[in-house]
């Protein structure tokens, strides 16, 4: 084996074509995004075009999943009911859990005072009741996916500060460490490149795994009519409208029930996946 | 004595714990170790001699007395800096535990080469491999794919990337298999002997002591007992060969 190609990577392509579940959890929250991305040009119908001439019709080879009591696409509003569902996904990916992250290296990488008064903020807002949280908040600013959501991912992140606070606090006395920091590493490289390696993996597991619970707890603040406004396609109040029917048109709550499930499914199975790739040992 | 010693330390104190339960680790301890010999710490788990290395390394900054490295006084509380800091160096006990287990070899020794200033990193990688007897191909492997001599050997390679002129061995063998032993002890000696470079070496093991040792400190109870020069280490010690 010659040198130059040992010290180069293996395909990150080829590592993940080989983790089947990966694979198809990806598939389904790619799908979801390119949906959520351009629903408009995707979607049959206007999801909010009312027609009750066709109200509660089954599926056919216009409608495809039949439409709602408004006589409404639910394919289409089904399309569209992505984009909150994602939308909510965003606020806790790129904002929640890297916060809750960087919390959490920091407190178990300084100690002391630091690490003090870092956890006992997160004990604090930990101790909250999220849903409560998540009705408060609705009622304090009005309904909307946002206000709801954002209740959601706020009580998110000490989860992630503690998890993160506990390994880096177990890695600061680990002899790499003490190695690293020898060799006149900067501090700053040793929690990028040193601890931010190890404490990822399980951050990126918990956030595929808090997606799903999001994404099921978002449908329920939909579904008591907490979430989006009412014309807004949504799928926990689509699910909501079509219990009113469910005995004759079981259809209309399947729809969208069927999709909650399938994106949580996916999210468990990138969690998984990703997991295994992020651990050397297991590849 | 004309020479600087390379490690000069009076009374040193080290206790962990907090103010009601205190436990001292090491008491009243004072050594001294010229330069370009091999020092051994001799003596029973628990007696205090990985403490004395930890403070020298600068890992352990709470001790109390007085140490000199090269020369240069040390302050207690103050991490090593600039000169000392890579004049000084360590390879520990445990190979299993001491390389990131999510690097591969090939960025574990980069990354210091990269902080000092080495140019061509993959080059001076694969000579760092060579100087312990690895192959150019183990920088493309992870620390768990590699047996616990070879671990050992990469610890080595990285702790001499900073040229260092003390290297401070903490059990460096204890962990390894009998057979992988004395290669390590040989790799090690002969590469003293190329860069001249000064050892303290803490062991419970009497053959790798008589094997390696000019001098030595006999610890026991955090306290320096008895202090052996060659001959001592050889009556007390009587090294195999």
């Amino acid at each position: 084996m010659s040198a130059v190609s040992s010290l180069t990577q293996h395909s990150p392509v080829r590592r993940l074509l080989r983790k089947p579940a990966l694979v198809i959890g990806t598939a389904i929250v790619a799908i979801t995004v390119v949906v959520a991305l351009f629903a408009p040009v995707i979607a049959p119908f206007d999801p909010y075009a009312q027609d009750t001439a066709i109200r509660l019709m089954p599926p056919d080879a216009i409608h495809w999943l039949g439409t709602d009591a408004f006589g409404r696409d639910l394919l289409s509003r089904l399309l569209y009911g992505t984009r909150p569902t994602l939308l909510l996904v965003l606020l806790v990916i790129v904002f929640m859990a890297p916060a809750g992250v960087v919390i959490g290296i920091v407190a178990g990488y300084f100690g002391g005072i630091t690490e003090r008064v870092l956890m006992r903020v997160t004990d604090v807002v930990m101790s909250f009741p999220r849903l409560l949280l998540a009705f408060a908040f609705v009622s304090l600013l009005g309904a909307g996916i946002f206000n709801g959501g954002l209740a959601l991912a706020l009580t998110l992140w000490p989860a992630y500060a503690r998890q993160a606070r506990t390994e880096t606090a177990r890695m600061r006395a680990s002899d790499y460490l003490a190695a690293s920091e020898m060799l006149g590493i900067p501090g700053w490289r040793l929690l990028l490149f040193h601890v931010l390696p190890m404490v990822l993996p399980s951050a990126t597991v918990r956030v595929a795994l808090d997606l799903s619970g999001i994404i099921i707890a978002a449908a329920g603040l939909g579904f008591l009519g907490l979430g989006v406004k009412p014309p807004a396609a949504e799928w926990g109040s689509m699910v909501a409208e079509g219990t009113q029917v469910v005995f004759d048109q079981w259809w209309i709550a399947a729809a969208p029930g069927a999709a909650i499930f399938i994106l949580s499914l996916g999210f468990n199975l990138v969690a998984d996946g990703l997991r295994d790739l992020m651990d050397p040992r297991h590849g | 004595m004309t020479r600087t010693p390379a490690v000069e330390i009076n009374g040193l104190n080290v206790s962990f714990g907090g103010t009601d339960k205190r436990f001292t680790a090491v008491r009243d301890a004072s050594l001294r170790v010229e330069e370009g010999k091999t020092f051994g710490l001799i003596g029973p788990s628990g007696c205090g001699k990985t403490t004395v290395l930890r403070a020298l390394a600068g890992l352990n900054t709470r001790w109390h007395g007085s140490m000199r490295l090269f020369g240069e006084p040390v302050q207690p509380g103050q991490k090593l800096s600039g000169n000392i800091r890579s004049r000084v160096q360590m390879v520990f006990q445990d190979p299993y535990a001491s390389l990131h287990p999510r690097h591969k070899i090939g960025r574990s020794l980069g990354e210091p080469l990269a902080i000092h200033g080495a140019s061509d990193i993959d080059g001076e990688v694969i000579a760092a491999l060579a100087q312990v007897g690895l192959t150019p191909d183990m920088a493309g492997r992870y620390p768990h794919q590699l047996s616990g001599g070879q671990r050992q050997r990469v610890a080595i390679a990285r702790a001499l990337i900073p040229r260092p002129d003390l290297l401070l061995l903490d059990e460096p063998t204890s962990a390894l298999d009998v057979s992988v032993q004395a290669g390590i002890l040989n790799l090690l000696s002969d590469l003293k002997q190329q860069r001249g470079m000064t050892f303290v070496l803490v062991s419970h093991d009497p053959g790798v002591v008589g094997h390696m040792c000019d001098e030595a400190a006999v610890m026991a109870a955090g306290e320096v007992v008895a202090r052996l020069d060659r001959d001592g280490i050889d009556a007390r010690y009587a090294a195999g060969t």
